[in-house]
């Protein structure tokens, strides 16, 4: 048996100063929003002369006079994804890239990919999308008091906020794109760390039963032994699922992913030391599982 | 228990295969029920153009208010009611009338019978609120005539919008309301986005009207600008014609002049009055003004009572078509704004497939090899159930005829990996049960009964993450919250009767073997 329960306090300390430091992040660094939630126009563009680069073609770019603008590429050296505030809101705004572009380098750009979200839009995504995460909170919430007791409501809680900062201070630490898939990965997250998390619970409650006589605190380090080659097995095929969509998905699902993947790793953890250590820390006990509910 | 009727066994069979010839009708075309039907691929995978139109119903409301004020001073007057300072004040109509009047008013405007302000029994609201101020009467839209109004200029738009559409021939274009003044427009395959945005961007208000600087003109003038040039010219806001007496309209080469045209023809009522209009004002010049810009304004030179006429003003052939085709389809009833709009080309939505394709063969093809070397027999007996579990969730898809993107194909991959989960916990399970029973099927039985409360619960909140996903997400998310929804029911199915099955006949099989797992 791996002593698990020896470094409940370290790993507390150790979230707790990564929730903190995630939501500085979140507060004073924000997150860098795609042109779903901040509105904009995007493009990606495919060029057919390789003697084309980031820096010519931005400078092109910035010429156009279409507010605050950023070019990258976008995958290999072919691709080049531009992104632009489009303040005015300018109806021609992509006809006159297009013949911009013709006169600066001839007919050479494929245009892949258009996106074009209004203010309007966009603030509504954003909401929308606050409204799911939360919801989705809400509905674990509900479920997990449904079927647990509260004590096991509140750790499965806080383990999922714990993903949920986590993954998103990461993405605001590296500054990476939050767009509509995000919001996507987030809610899986949400439904993956709250599946491991029941997992444990449903042994924790299990064991309060059987033993009588067991102390919460080795308790839940008996379950999580009991579960842990499964924990261990569902993570790892979730994760190699994962790593084929990060790496041969294409461009446009490396974002999701790559979410994706910091979840299942939080999930996995906090289902161990978050979710179980609230239930220490609450000194449930065999009381507390006394009524008679085993079966659905 | 580990034992299943010959009836289970066959029906589990006969379920499978049926979902496997269903899932596989996408690769081949039949008629067959339940074989012709396909999955949809996304516009992100397909290509095409998802457009959100929002319609600008302000002038609308302006126009309508506007027509309302005549209708008020006409009705009160055949009723002896005189109306004083009847005037459009920020978006409503203000008036004044004698204090024994008032009373008259206000049961004009609440009756239920009310001609002048229509009665919804349906909604318990009138078409107007009317409202007594200090400085008279205020009177205003209701939000039910509100609603009213814009559900009327969004029916008109989504016809008129549609029609332009077919005008263009892209094929099955999905076009559908959003709230009360919302048009979604999805295109698959199209070619030329930026063509189908300037035709929908266009209200194609079109009018005839003089060219005049005479300012005591009555109906007043205004100062309009050519759509080719910076030049301005006065034009009077009396309209001799307008785009509804347009029977057809189509693009042409003059022939003299080499120049192409659009040549129009117009209705009995509109014939006649571009008749009129042309033999009074001989020598005058006849501006054709589309949305507030004017085209051209060429000389009367002759009577034209034909009914019918030509439009030029230096057309490219494109421009030519264009405009005939907005003039054949109908104006607008109100401007159109694209609020969203997302635009995928088809060699991008072809490479989008084939990362799909290849992720999910690599990430299949991982788990399975994982499967095999962790649990060998057991291992196989997953992946026997996850293939089939692939099938029925490609085989539910394709009844539903649902539309599968590109973070559809990510919650399938996603459910590869996640479908493990159910068998996992039921072998780790039988394993521990193993430690303590010697009865091979004992430990079985009990293996699948203990880890049952855990799945349903992991299975539940997986599906209710998916299940506010699909309410509150859009377009591609949705299509993912679809699979991975999907995913969950076709596991559990796969899980509680494939792999039971297959497991439970490999048990009953190996009875006495020792370190069966």
């Amino acid at each position: 048996m791996i002593p698990f329960n020896k470094y409940y306090n370290q790993f507390n300390i150790i979230s707790s100063f990564l929730i903190i430091i995630s939501l500085a992040l979140l507060i004073f660094k924000g997150l860098n929003f795609g042109i779903d939630f901040k509105g904009g126009t995007l493009i990606e563009l495919r060029s057919t002369d390789s003697k084309i680069n980031v820096s010519t073609l931005r400078d092109s770019f910035s010429k156009m006079n279409l507010g605050d603008i950023s070019v990258k590429k976008f995958g290999n050296d072919k691709d080049f994804l531009v992104k632009f505030e489009n303040k005015n809101n300018k109806k021609n705004a992509i006809e006159e890239i297009k013949s911009n572009l013709d006169k600066s380098f001839g007919n050479n750009f494929n245009f892949r990919r258009v996106e074009n979200v209004g203010p309007k839009v966009s603030a509504e995504l954003l909401k929308s999308g606050i409204i799911a995460i939360s919801l989705s909170l809400a509905f674990m919430l509900i479920y997990i008091w449904i079927r647990f007791e509260w004590q096991f409501s509140l750790g499965a809680i806080l383990a999922l906020f714990h993903d949920v900062i986590l993954t998103l201070g990461f993405f605001s630490l590296l500054s990476l794109e939050i767009n509509l898939s995000i919001i996507a990965a987030v809610l899986t997250i949400v439904g993956y760390s709250m599946n491991d998390t029941v997992v444990i619970y449903d042994r924790v409650r299990e064991n309060l039963r059987k033993y009588s006589d067991i102390k919460i605190y080795e308790l839940t380090n008996i379950s999580i032994n009991e579960t842990l080659s499964r924990t261990i097995i569902t993570s790892l095929t979730t994760l190699l699922a994962l790593v084929a969509i990060f790496l041969f998905g294409g461009e446009i699902l490396k974002g999701f992913s790559f979410a994706m993947i910091l979840g299942v790793i939080f999930g996995t953890y906090s289902s161990i030391y978050i979710a179980n250590t609230v239930l220490v820390r609450l000194r449930v006990t065999q009381k507390t599982v006394s009524r008679d509910d085993t079966n659905i | 228990m580990l034992y299943f009727s010959k009836i289970r066994i066959f029906f589990i069979s006969f379920i499978t295969i049926i979902f496997i010839l269903i899932a596989s009708s996408n690769f081949f075309k039949t008629d067959y029920f339940l074989l012709n039907k396909k999955i949809n691929l996304g516009l992100d995978l397909l290509g095409g153009s998802y457009l959100l139109l929002e319609i600008d119903n302000k002038p609308v409301i302006e126009q309508k208010l506007q027509n309302l004020t005549t209708t008020i001073r006409n009705y009160f007057k055949d009723k002896n009611i005189k109306i004083n300072n009847l005037k459009l004040l920020n978006e409503s109509i203000i008036f004044n009338v004698s204090s024994e009047n008032k009373d008259k008013i206000i049961n004009d405007f609440k009756d239920e019978d009310s001609e002048i302000n229509p009665y919804y029994p349906r909604f318990k609201s009138h078409q107007l609120d009317l409202e007594e101020t200090t400085e008279g009467f205020k009177v205003n839209f209701s939000r039910q005539g509100l609603i009213e109004l814009k559900t009327s200029s969004q029916d008109q738009a989504i016809e008129i919008v549609r029609r332009r559409i077919d005008e263009i021939g892209t094929n099955e274009p999905n076009i559908l309301k959003r709230g009360n003044n919302r048009i979604l427009v999805e295109l698959p395959g199209l070619d030329d986005p930026l063509r189908i945005k300037s035709l929908l961007g266009k209200t194609a208000n079109l009018t005839f009207r003089f060219v005049t600087n005479d300012d005591q003109d009555t109906f007043g003038v205004e100062k309009l600008r050519y759509e080719n040039s910076t030049e301005d010219d006065f034009v009077s806001k009396r309209i001799i014609l307008s785009g509804d007496n347009l029977l057809d309209a189509q693009p042409r080469m003059d022939n003299q002049t080499n120049e192409t045209i659009v040549s129009f023809s117009l209705d009995r009522v509109g014939a006649k009055r571009f008749g009129k209009a042309t033999s009074a004002g001989i020598g005058k010049r006849m501006a054709i003004v589309l949305d507030g810009k004017i085209i051209s304004a060429p000389v009367i030179r002759d009577t034209i009572a034909s009914g019918s006429g030509q439009i030029s003003g230096g057309f490219t052939f494109q421009s030519a078509t264009d405009l005939a085709l907005l003039l054949r389809s109908g104006a607008l009833p109100a401007p159109l704004n694209i609020i969203e709009e997302r635009t995928v080309g088809p060699d991008l939505g072809q490479d989008s497939i084939n990362a799909g394709i290849i992720a999910l063969t690599i990430g299949f093809l991982l788990v399975i090899i994982f499967m095999f070397v962790r649990y060998k027999i057991f291992g196989l007996i997953t992946n026997i159930t996850l293939i089939i579990n692939l099938f029925i969730l490609i085989g539910i898809l394709t009844i539903f005829e649902a539309t599968l993107t590109l973070p559809g194909i990510a919650g399938i991959i996603l459910t590869v990996g996640m479908a493990v989960d159910a068998n996992v916990l039921i072998f780790e399970r039988i394993k521990e049960e193993l430690k303590n029973e010697r009865n091979n099927i004992f430990a079985f039985d009990s293996g699948y009964t203990k880890s049952r409360t855990a799945i349903i619960d992991a299975n539940i909140t997986t599906l209710l993450a998916a299940f506010v996903l699909f309410f509150m997400g859009s377009g591609p998310v949705k299509g993912f919250s679809v699979t991975l929804g999907v995913g969950i029911f076709t596991t559990l199915f796969s899980v509680y009767f494939i792999a039971r099955l297959l497991t439970g006949l490999y048990v009953s099989n190996n009875k006495n073997k020792e370190k069966l797992i």
